[in-house]
């Protein structure tokens, strides 16, 4: 089990993620209760059904564009971002774009291959859950992992001003 | 040139204690080999034939003596007393331990110097010309957009893991130093109806692919440069191929899509950015650019320098137009027959340092070409800074000859290479030592590389060798016709390769189809321009056994 992250703290992880077993269609598989993390398949094969549950997750692969679901935001209590490798790099643009372009208030997590040296990066471009992979040290993430650098140069989702324009 | 202000120097310190916890926790086991990786190669840290090389970066070329002092120390101390300059603005140990480079890193911050994103897939050290703000061609000074470049790359949080390397070269002259047409991307400044802008080029590279790069942006204000190269990144974020190391980088997604659907996504992406945050401030840029001032020339009148020959084979080789009257630009060369292309020891750099305090305001560059580059010196003091500059063995005239080589470190040291590339320049070297032979020879670029990685550009070399790996022997490609500058190209293979000991005879033969076949005034280039490669192609492989005569040669030796 991954170690969740969440507000700054350890949390408990009430969500389940549905994963399409080999043969199973997004349009016929069953929907377990609760409060389910949803392939981006399923979620469009099925989003009438889905979308009456009382809270919704959302899980984007690398390859999925955020432009498919920038219309249906609003459903989503929490959207997984996954990082099947850490050095795949493009759940970042992914998590930028949901912040600064299509307003995505809501739980945003990063799941996957979630080590503590990215933590940082996350923060930057709007996570804020994260699924620490299991094994790795939660203290000392919560303790360091978030904070190796005490300002940045560029805007980012966390602070949209670039350093240049915060001169005193 | 820049001084560090109070958040460069608290992210740097901080970059040194991330490292130094990210060593520990690797040593400790916390971090998996494949783990750390990654993050020590956005440190420089590669782990090599020998030992781990070490790449520290000198931004956009410009250093100061006491940083130039302390690689000396670092490299005295930490190494065997010393570096190479490579083709990107970046000084290499080759035998440093890793549980020393975050003492190393430590030491350079303490006089602004880094290794930060020198390797890995994430945005690069950025290159200019190594004769910015003093050369006679000049347009715009590109260091101050340079500097405010360098700090946006730095820790840019959406793109630390990109598919591939990224590289960025700007030039402000009107001919190009700086390689632009194979970079990631390569920017021109311009100046259009009192506008400053760039002409923004995507998608060239050298490397195994090589490709010249296409205008995506004839024209962007100064002011948009970030938010333009955020979307040009961006769309290469999300959509560069990550299934092949070899298909990975921009290039490879511009080819693909071509550069009008390229430019069509880029500038959607960018209707978002523009006029937003990243948008440089008239201040931010008067801020950095008052770091780029002139120093205190003075006014000098005409000087008589002496006629000795080997003073004015210097003269007309290693010193360049300034564009203020009484100075000149000189290139202490690090082609000295015989030593590694661009290697330079501990005593050198300090004579170096030496120099540049008495002689050009305490600075230095470091060129592409792996020399440096005293920018400022008084035309009366040239003959001092020669005979100095001769007795640190830094006054080879060969800059722009055949001599000059530009050239990788190679199979001698490094893990990628198919074949060395170091002795076949000093074999080379060796073959045209006569200074008279050069000097007739005239201007010749001549890069050699020991792998398809290109790290010794021998694609744009006139005379470009590639060491190639056949059934476990190194064997040496030759192009012909390759050329930096505004009329950048690729060179053209001339035939089947050759051994390393055949190579100087080949350089040999292609000299002499040359020599024979100019017309006054006639440069190699435009010799081989007018009468096509087949002249030097027939004369080098003249004779030469082919097939199973070869075979039956191979084996009868």
């Amino acid at each position: 089990m991954a170690q969740l992250i969440k507000n700054g703290a350890a949390a408990a992880d009430t969500w389940k993620t549905l994963e399409l077993a080999e043969g199973e269609a997004p349009e016929s598989v069953a929907l377990p209760e609760g409060d389910v993390i949803f392939p981006l398949s399923v979620w469009q094969a099925r989003k009438a059904e889905i979308a009456a549950r009382p809270a919704v997750g959302l899980l984007l692969q690398p390859g999925d564009r955020v432009e498919d679901v920038a219309d249906d935001l609003a459903s989503f209590a929490l959207i997984a971002v996954s990082f099947p490798k850490f050095v795949d790099g493009r759940g970042y643009s992914t998590a930028a774009l949901l912040r600064q372009r299509y307003g995505y208030t809501g739980e945003l997590r990063a799941v996957g291959d979630v080590l503590h040296d990215q933590l940082f990066f996350m923060r930057r471009v709007g996570f804020d859950s994260y699924a620490l992979k299991d094994g790795k040290n939660l203290a000392y993430a919560l303790e360091a992992g978030f904070k190796p650098f005490g300002d940045a140069y560029q805007g980012a989702t966390d602070q949209a001003q670039p350093h240049f324009r915060r001169r005193a | 040139m820049y001084k560090y202000d109070a958040i460069d120097r608290q992210l740097i310190n901080e970059r040194v204690a991330q490292f130094r916890d990210q060593v520990r926790r690797w040593k400790a086991g916390e971090l998996a080999d494949d783990e750390f990786r990654p993050l020590r190669l956005q440190n420089g840290l590669y782990i090599q034939r020998h030992a781990p090389m070490f790449r520290i970066a000198v931004p956009y070329g410009m250093m100061n003596t006491a940083q130039l002092r302390t690689l000396a120390k670092v490299a005295r101390q930490y190494d065997r007393g010393y570096g190479h300059f490579t083709t990107r603005h970046n000084l290499q140990l080759n035998w440093p331990k890793i549980e020393d480079v975050p003492e190393i890193l430590a030491e350079l911050a303490e006089v602004e110097m880094h290794a930060i994103q020198t390797s890995g897939n994430c945005l690069r050290n950025i290159t200019t010309d190594q004769f910015a703000g003093v050369a006679a061609d000049e347009i715009i000074d590109p260091r101050p957009l340079a500097e405010i470049m360098r700090q946006w790359t730095t820790f840019h949080p959406e793109f630390a893991f990109l598919p591939r390397k990224f590289k960025i070269a700007i030039s402000g002259t009107r001919e190009d130093r700086a390689v632009t047409w194979f970079h990631d991307i390569g920017l021109h400044l311009k100046e259009v109806d009192g506008q400053v802008g760039f002409t923004v080029i995507v998608g060239g590279g050298l490397g195994r692919t090589p490709i010249r790069g296409q205008i995506v942006r004839d024209f962007l204000p100064w002011q948009d440069i970030l938010s333009y190269c955020e979307a040009i990144l961006r769309v290469y974020n999300r959509y560069g191929r990550r299934d092949n190391a070899y298909k990975a980088r921009i290039k490879i997604l511009v080819q693909a899509l071509g550069v009008e659907a390229f430019r069509d996504q880029v500038e959607a992406e960018w209707a978002h950015g523009k006029g937003g945050p990243m948008t440089i401030t008239q201040a931010e840029y008067d801020r950095v650019a008052a770091h780029f001032t002139a120093p205190a020339y003075e006014a000098v009148g005409n000087v008589d320098l002496p006629q000795d020959k080997a003073f004015q084979r210097w003269l007309e080789r290693n010193t360049h137009a300034h564009k203020v009257a009484g100075y000149a630009a000189v290139t202490l060369s690090l082609k000295q027959h015989g030593v590694a292309p661009g290697d330079i020891t501990s005593e050198q750099m300090e004579a170096v340092a030496d120099l540049a305090d008495r002689y050009s305001f305490g600075e230095l560059r470091i060129s592409h070409e792996q020399n440096i580059i005293l920018a400022d010196v008084r035309k009366s003091d040239l003959p001092e800074v020669w005979q100095k500059a001769k007795a640190a063995g830094l006054a080879t005239p060969n800059i722009g000859l055949l001599t000059s080589i530009i050239c990788c470190p190679g199979g001698d040291f490094c893990d990628l290479a198919n074949a060395k590339s170091i002795p076949i320049a000093t074999a080379i070297q060796e073959r045209f030592d006569n200074l008279d032979y050069l000097f007739d020879i005239g201007d010749l670029d001549l890069n050699i590389s020991g792998c398809m990685n290109a790290c010794g550009h021998h694609h744009v070399g006139h005379i470009g060798v590639l060491g190639v790996d056949k059934n476990n022997d190194e064997f040496y490609q030759v192009t012909l016709g390759g050329r930096q500058g505004n009329e950048a190209k690729l060179g053209k293979v001339i035939g089947p390769s050759f051994s390393a000991s055949e190579m100087p005879d080949v350089v040999e033969k292609i000299i002499k189809v040359y020599l024979e076949n100019r017309t006054d005034e006639e440069r190699f280039l435009d010799t081989l321009d007018r009468i096509g490669i087949d002249p030097f192609k027939n004369r080098v492989y003249e004779g030469r056994a082919h097939g199973k005569a070869k075979t039956a040669e191979v084996e009868a030796a």
